[in-house]
């Protein structure tokens, strides 16, 4: 059987297969945007003096950071939608589809991960810069935005890229759903043209590549980020 | 222009500033001074309101920090800080630090503040350094820096937290003698400091603490004379040895 591979399955089906993988960067890209957004929220929310804000975020963060993400995935996907239906008493659920349903579920699924990592960077900010900004006469919005949250991203930009990396590898998990990413369009390929073992390879290489050139590039990024401070 | 009525400030069970009372009125420059653990940085914050307090009440010009109608953000624009560590924002060039609360707390234009930034920090001595990053610059140089982006809103009154203890030796003066120009054109001052030459140059008042309590509060011929506490007596005593 190995004698007998043919590689220009991958040659045939290109287009198909950079669509997915079109696809599946643009929602790394999304969900890395989204999820620092959100996250970036909820860790002011986790480190808010009043108790109703912060244990709300802390009780989301834990839920979500102690749940496995293809359950995640298939509670969004599946679940989701009948609960808006039975809560807001639609005669049907909503049709959301797999693509979009994959999207939403991302940005909040990893809005709790860099929520955790933007919170360890506000934290990394001393009492000193905020006792600063705000006897400059800034809110707590404007020294947030303007002089806390610049810092911690900067100090938190190697791992929020190494949290982005990860998330590039679990975005394989939508093809659960049928969506076309780079892995489920091979997937398909490689049912159509029973060529498993080539299209199997031919993907693990790819993800090799793009990962293993971003985590080099993030060391620099690390190696720089250290000169400076 | 700064009253600061039988204030009283707990940490849990830990009562850091005890019934204190004291003003400063306006162009006068009082150095306050104490050990290590006095409570002479959170009195001084107290003044911006940067700290909360329990008990009694702080006016300054004529607003109360504790009255819940204040606006905060407002009164804080209108006095000057400087802190021990500079706290200049690190990823910001010299003159955005000095531009930053002009624009975005007086609202004044972009061009009207770089022109007040720069003025500022030609007065430090320092108008070649704009475009550098704090990082860039030496901690005296920082320090003044920090000075002219407080001196750079236009404050009604400057309040300075140990400014030159982070410093080497051989900067300190730099800082001090930015200082001393700022008491002689009339800037109403509040400074915590051990800088004893400083007092006797420019303070009228010299105020020592000692555990939470203002247990001295005297004009600086009085304090320098004959300090009445025994406290004080030794305090003096120790750090005029150095
Ligand atoms: N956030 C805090 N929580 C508890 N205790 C504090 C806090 N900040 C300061 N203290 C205590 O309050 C006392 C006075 O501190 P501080 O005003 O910084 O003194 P000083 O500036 O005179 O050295 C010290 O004993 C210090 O340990
Ligand atoms: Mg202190």
């Amino acid at each position: 059987m190995i004698g007998d591979l043919d590689f220009e399955v991958i040659g045939r089906s290109l287009p198909y297969l950079l669509r997915g993988l079109q696809y599946t960067v643009q929602l790394t890209v999304v969900a890395a945007l989204g999820g620092t957004f959100f996250g970036t929220l909820l860790a002011m929310a986790r480190l808010s003096s009043f108790r109703p804000v912060s244990l709300t975020a802390a009780g989301y963060v834990n839920l979500m950071r102690s749940v496995p993400l293809l359950l995640v995935i298939f509670w969004f996907y599946f679940l989701a939608p009948v609960i808006v239906q039975s809560v807001m008493g639609w005669e049907r659920p909503p049709q959301i589809g797999a693509e979009r349903s994959a999207y939403i579920t991302f940005i909040m699924f990893e809005a709790a991960y860099f929520c955790e990592i933007m919170r360890a960077g506000i934290q990394s900010i001393s009492k000193g810069q905020v006792g600063a900004a705000f006897a400059l006469g800034l809110n707590y919005w404007q020294a947030m935005k303007l002089v806390i949250l610049p810092q911690a991203f900067r100090n938190m930009l190697p791992v929020l890229l190494t949290q982005t990396i990860v998330l590039f590898q679990d975005v394989s998990l939508v093809s659960l759903l049928n969506v076309t990413d780079f892995v489920g369009a091979s997937v398909k390929i490689a049912q159509r043209d029973s060529r498993v073992v080539e299209m199997y390879a031919f993907v693990a290489v790819v993800y090799f590549i793009l990962c293993y050139s971003l985590s080099t590039l993030v060391k620099q990024l690390q190696r720089r980020i250290a000169i400076i401070h | 222009m700064i009253e600061i009525n039988n204030i009283s400030k707990w940490y849990g069970s830990f009562q850091v500033l005890s019934d204190c009372t004291t003003s400063v009125k306006k162009g006068e420059v009082v150095v306050v001074c104490g050990p290590s653990g006095s409570g002479k940085s959170t009195l001084i914050k107290c003044v911006n309101a940067l700290e909360p307090f329990q008990k009694g009440d702080i006016i300054v010009d004529g607003i109360s920090v504790t009255d819940p109608k204040t606006n905060l953000s407002k009164l804080r624009a209108r006095i000057g800080m400087v802190f021990q560590n500079f706290e200049l924002f690190p990823h910001m060039r010299i003159t955005d630090n000095l531009t930053l609360a002009q624009i975005k707390v007086l609202g004044r234009s972009r061009e009207e503040a770089a022109a007040r930034g720069l003025k500022m920090l030609e007065r430090v001595g320092l108008k070649e350094q704009a475009h550098k990053f704090p990082g860039q610059l030496s901690g005296g140089q920082q320090q003044r820096v920090a000075i002219a982006r407080a001196l750079a809103m236009d404050p009604i009154a400057m309040l300075f937290d140990e400014p030159t203890s982070a410093l080497d030796p051989e900067m300190i003066n730099e800082v001090l003698d930015v200082m001393v120009e700022l008491a002689k054109e009339g800037m109403t001052m509040m400074c915590v400091t051990h800088e004893m030459g400083f007092a006797r140059k420019v303070a009228h008042r010299v105020i020592f603490m000692d555990q939470g309590r203002i247990v001295e509060d005297d004009t600086k011929d009085e304090f320098f004379g004959k300090p009445r506490s025994e406290r004080a007596q030794q305090f003096l005593s120790k750090i005029l040895h150095h």
